[in-house]
């Protein structure tokens, strides 16, 4: 639904092969893109792990009056309420952090899960999974996530389990067509006939033969995870009570911050979730580079055309 | 044809899906609806009225088979019950009233979007490394990373409050009456414009890069080096031979971009207090009105549905390959 989940769809994806594993991750660090993205995610991992050093206390408290712009007092000034801006902003950083990983993480394994198993065993399971796994893709996102938060008690695992059941479909379809493409190799074949355990085909054998897809996939669905809770919780569908970026956005917007003019009630929390996606989306772009190599050979190409 | 079939047959199992899930979410989920709404009313309500309202959920007593039947049936006979909140307007009228709106917020947006993104695509891709290929894709993730409720916040404000230059709230001025007069399609015009304009912000860089990347591929086909040695005209091989092929993944998105017009344009909905259904949707889940939500939501996915199956034809023409499968 997003614009990134469109890119990373229709992104051609080199199948991987062991020898250049160890390349990956030397070649992630030695790409701009990816270092940047790596260098700004781990700035908000800290600030996230700093917030009750950086900004003691309940970050909800209310301490000033309302409405102040930035000031010395309050570097991002205060909201409506007249809490600091600063400290929701860092304690933000907190739940809507774990709950986009944890999401990302958990979905993927879902993914994982479905992908091998439909490729491995094949057949009717294929079948069935493909169907479950399609059906879900074609169920419309957010009205999805916003009935399923409607109908479900408010809280932060609600949002996860919400998040994870409408967004582990995608990934699914991705893993299942890579996870297939290994299972036809001689490798495979030969482990099989060996009398090898299926889940240890599944996992020794062809996952670790896809892991920058897998990787793709878990970066898709964290962006997907830190997107989708924003907006769920913008909407009032999460649990208000708990301080993050999108709680935040769904208070400045209940306070009528746009309508008074106090700016710098919104746009904090969005700068935050933009910068971690975006940080996230050139690890992506990065890992796409890499992996497929007709993306990343610039300069013969040029030549080449003259 | 045989294919053709199938795929109906899939999005069928696809709707019974979705119809079974509402069916199944207000039965099982802890705490139904009525007590939910009971709860609300703060003991206002008589118990012959929460009878009443359990009847008009089909949330009776009678076996769970005979509640699930008569609910396929009435939703096959196009009624899905009355709205709570708009009591006693159909959910179907309330729906037909709204689902226009977004459509055309949902239609403009993407056509729009897909028609400049896949253009931008088309020339980073030929000219790589160059201004367009470097500069934009960058710019157009950040951009893209926005939640896009944040962005259209952010037009409403510096456009709408700060500057004045565009309506903030709903499709057109109160007081007027809808026709198809000057005046009044020119003020729908002017208010379509920001919730439009995010849209297409957050939105282009999926179709610039997916079509950038299906173009580097294209180009490195053997027919397009031929079309080179030929010393056919740039432009001729651009869009004739690379463009063309190229685009066939673009056509599937657009159709599942367009099943998503529906339910894709809630959250600008929201913001800009736009009266299409995705703005009805929210109003429904907090006024607990279950039945409109979940008429909203089987729309929506009807909408998808149809929308992909007519991409399925659309596809077994323009790509011959998939009717050899």
């Amino acid at each position: 639904m997003t614009a990134i989940e469109i890119a990373t769809a229709t992104t051609p994806t080199a199948p991987a092969r062991t020898s250049r594993r160890r390349g990956l991750v030397r070649q992630l660090i030695d790409s701009k893109k990816a270092l940047t993205g790596l260098i700004l995610l781990a700035v908000f991992a800290l600030l996230a792990l700093l917030a009750p050093v950086l900004a003691p206390g309940d970050p909800s408290l209310i301490n000033s009056t309302g409405s102040q712009a930035p000031s010395t007092a309050h570097w991002l000034g205060t909201t409506a309420k007249g809490q600091d801006v600063l400290a929701l902003t860092l304690w933000g950083a907190r739940s809507s952090l774990f709950v986009g990983f944890t999401v990302g993480l958990v979905a993927t394994a879902v993914a994982i899960l479905v992908g091998l198993a439909s490729a491995y065993f094949g057949r009717i399971v294929d079948d069935a999974l493909t169907l479950v796994t399609n059906i879900f893709l074609l169920l419309p996102g957010l009205p999805l996530l916003i009935i399923l938060a409607a109908f479900l008690p408010p809280g932060t695992s609600t949002v996860i389990l919400v998040l994870v059941v409408t967004g582990w479909a995608g990934s699914a379809r991705v893993l299942r067509a890579q996870a297939k493409s290994i299972r036809g190799k001689d490798f495979v074949a030969a482990a099989v006939v060996t009398g090898e355990r299926p889940l240890r085909i599944m996992f020794r054998e062809i996952l670790p033969n896809m892991a920058s897809v897998v990787m793709t996939t878990l970066l898709g669905c964290v962006i997907f995870g830190i997107g989708a809770q924003a907006g769920l919780e913008f909407l009032g569908l999460g649990d208000s009570s708990v301080v993050s970026w999108g709680t935040n956005l769904y208070w400045a917007s209940n306070d009528g911050a746009l309508m008074t003019g106090t700016w710098w009630a919104f746009i904090p929390s969005g700068l935050c979730i933009a910068f971690v996606a975006f940080a996230l989306a050139l690890v992506n772009y990065a890992v796409d580079e890499i992996t497929n190599p007709r993306l990343r050979n610039r300069r013969a190409r040029r030549e080449r055309r003259g | 044809m045989r294919l053709i079939l199938r795929n109906l047959g899939f999005y069928l199992l696809a709707f019974w899906a979705s119809l079974t899930l509402n069916f199944v979410l207000p039965r099982f989920m802890p705490g139904d609806p009525v007590s939910r709404m009971f709860a609300q009313a703060q003991g206002t309500m008589q118990p012959d009225q929460i009878a009443q309202l359990r009847k008009l959920f089909g949330l009776d007593h009678r076996p769970l088979w005979e509640q699930y039947l008569s609910y396929i049936k009435s939703v096959f006979t196009g009624d899905l019950g009355i709205s709570i909140t708009r009591f006693p307007t159909p959910v179907t009228d309330v729906i037909g009233s709204q689902i226009g709106w977004t459509l055309l917020l949902g239609g403009v947006a993407l056509v729009i979007a897909a028609v400049l993104g896949n253009l931008l695509g088309i020339v980073a891709a030929w000219r790589r490394g160059g201004v367009l290929d470097s500069a934009f894709p960058p710019l157009l993730i950040f951009v893209g990373s926005f939640p896009y409720f944040w962005l259209a916040m952010g037009a409403l404000y510096l456009f709408g409050v700060s500057l004045g230059w565009f309506p903030m709230r709903h499709a057109y001025d109160v007081g007027l009456t809808p026709g198809f007069n000057g005046e009044f399609l020119s003020n729908v015009a002017t208010h379509l414009v920001l919730p439009a304009l995010t849209i297409v912000l957050v939105s282009i860089g999926g179709w610039m890069l997916g079509m950038r990347n299906t173009m580097i591929a294209t180009a490195a086909e053997d027919y397009i080096t031929m079309a080179e040695a030929k010393g056919l005209s740039p432009s001729r091989i651009m869009f004739r031979y690379a463009a063309r092929n190229a685009l066939l993944p673009s056509v599937t998105n657009f159709g599942m971009a367009l099943g998503f017009v529906v339910g894709g344009a809630l959250l600008t909905e929201v913001v800009f207090a736009y009266p299409g259904i995705g703005y009805q949707l929210l109003m429904a889940v907090q006024g607990l009105d279950y039945p409109l939500m979940q008429g909203i939501f089987l729309t929506i996915t009807a909408a998808v549905l149809i929308a992909n199956f007519l991409v399925d034809l659309v596809y077994v023409r323009l790509d011959p390959r998939v009717r050899v499968r």
